[in-house]
């Protein structure tokens, strides 16, 4: 793979419950270093589009290839690179913060000197570290969502998966995890597809990419979707490109 | 992917599952009272009402609650079975069940391991249950509590991958109280575990035939065969293909492709 290749690429990818079409070719790629918020209201598809990526389910047309693997034919290999973050909290509420992470390690086939050392690092990251001990129950909300980011990052994936990660936080808590993310993007070529309906998620350098009733309806930087949509600001041109203000 | 990938994982799945077993204290406590009440209670008041004849594995007359301890552990890992894949259903709900299938490995592989460690789990609870049932007077042979072993694994398998099959199929935790009713009840009333073949065949053939076809019967036959260190061969090959036979439908249950999650998942 060329460093310039996607990370992440979903290619003409439809999917249908039934006759409802919940996803009508979607195309776009994300490359390392990148990060991509996937933006839309409810319904647009997101959690639809994070289950076919993840797996979940695969009977769709297109393709999505993590690293260059196929999620549908070389599932392990492409799931193997990718690291998740769910909408729905995913720890064990009675385990510790190290109990839960060790888990994930060892589903990665992680040794456990090395994933101890990964544990370690990816909690002082986030200044968690001290917490290791604690069971997640006695967490509040924003260092729970930290957790898991942690363990998202401990098999050191390619492709960073976020759904909604700051649903039910307080604002510097989510501050706290926006910033965090956008460093990791930044600073360890991680491609991050963030899903989100709150704009003030955005950066600057921020790829976006609007999904509204199944399809993309803009993609590209902040800029040129002001320039495709006319509007003044993020929040306008969502308005338009999904009908929202009308 | 490694050989040791694999077992790395297996150990993961199977250590996570005892934790939260020892951290569920109740989970345990109902486990094991449910089996004590019915052989303390009901088994007592039934002790002078059902009489039970000489047949095999038994060598002489027995009590009622010699009779119906084997069908009470293979109660203990129906419940079991059960239970943990309830806790597949809540695990899906929280989100960990997701967790556990995105990981890089085959689905199949995942879903031998999640059953594998909640049939350790029951193995366990069993042994707990016979540990006081022992006190309480009723005792096997000790070579009987060493070839329990695998018969326990073999029919908490059985039991387990029914419950994966149906957590397959249940999308919320309230469809399950229903299963429940529908699937424990009949399976434990309609089968050898509280009274012997004989006995519901002079009260009816389509319920002997019925009780007969009931896995549950032929698991519990296999627990009390090996119980007294004998080993029953038919109820044996039973259970294991009807474990094959669950298991099969329960990984295409998950399949991603062809499976019910896409189904069940519904539009947003």
């Amino acid at each position: 793979m060329t460093p310039a290749a996607p990370a992440l690429m979903v290619g003409n990818l439809s999917f249908a419950y039934g006759k409802r079409l919940a996803l009508d070719g979607v195309s776009f790629a994300v490359t390392p270093g990148q990060c991509a918020i996937l933006l839309g209201p409810n319904g647009a598809g997101k959690t639809t589009l994070f289950s076919l990526i993840t797996r979940l389910y695969d009977s769709r047309e297109g393709l999505i290839e993590i690293s260059g693997w196929d999620v549908k034919r070389q599932s392990s290999r492409a799931l193997a690179r990718l690291g998740v973050v769910f909408q729905q909290p995913t720890l064990d509420l009675d385990l510790t913060v190290r109990q839960n992470l060790r888990y994930h390690a060892s589903l990665h086939g992680m040794p456990r000197r090395l994933a101890d050392a990964r544990i370690e690092q990816e909690l002082r990251r986030q200044n968690m570290y001290e917490h290791r001990h604690e069971t997640v129950r006695s967490l509040n909300g924003g260092h729970r969502r930290r957790v898991e980011i942690a363990r998202a990052l401990l098999h050191g994936p390619d492709v960073l998966l976020l759904d909604e990660p700051t649903v039910g936080l307080d604002v510097p808590s989510r501050k706290a995890i926006v910033d965090y993310v956008h460093a990791l993007a930044a600073e360890q070529h991680i491609a991050v597809l963030w899903a989100s309906h709150l704009i003030d998620e955005i950066a600057a350098g921020d790829r976006l990419i609007v999904l509204h009733q199944g399809k993309v309806r803009a993609s590209g930087g902040v800029d040129e979707i002001l320039t495709q949509t006319g509007a003044a600001s993020i929040g306008e041109a969502f308005a338009r490109l999904t009908g929202a203000g009308s | 992917m490694s050989l040791f990938h694999y077992l790395r994982a297996l150990h993961g799945i199977i250590t996570r599952e005892l934790f939260r077993f020892v951290h569920q204290r109740e989970r345990f406590i109902s486990a094991l009272v449910r089996p004590l009440l019915w052989l303390f209670i009901f088994a007592a008041g039934f002790r002078s009402t059902l009489g039970v004849a000489i047949i095999p594995p038994y060598e002489t007359y027995i009590l009622y609650e010699v009779y119906i301890t084997p069908g009470l552990v293979a109660m203990i890992q129906l419940f079991n079975g059960m239970q943990s894949s309830l806790s597949m259903v809540y695990d899906r709900e929280m989100g960990s069940m997701r967790i556990l299938l995105v990981s890089p490995l085959p689905r199949w592989f995942l879903l031998v391991c999640k059953l594998l460690a909640g049939t350790l789990v029951s193995v366990a609870q069993a042994y707990a249950f016979l540990a006081v049932a022992w006190l309480y007077g009723i005792q096997a042979p000790p070579e009987g509590y060493l070839g329990l072993v695998p018969a326990l694994l073999l029919t908490g398998l059985m039991l387990g991958s029914l419950g994966l099959l149906l957590s397959s199929f249940i999308k919320q935790l309230e469809n399950f109280a229903g299963v429940m009713n529908f699937v424990i009840f009949p399976m434990f009333f309609l089968s050898t575990a509280l009274y012997p073949a004989w006995k519901i065949q002079e009260s009816s053939e389509l319920l002997y035939r019925l009780a007969q076809y009931n896995p549950f019967s032929q698991a519990v036959e296999l627990v009390r065969f090996a119980l007294y260190g004998q080993f029953a061969a038919y109820p044996a090959i039973y259970v294991a293909v009807a474990l094959m036979l669950f298991l099969t439908a329960a990984i295409v249950g998950y399949n991603p492709s062809k499976g019910m999650m896409q189904r069940k998942a519904g539009p947003q």
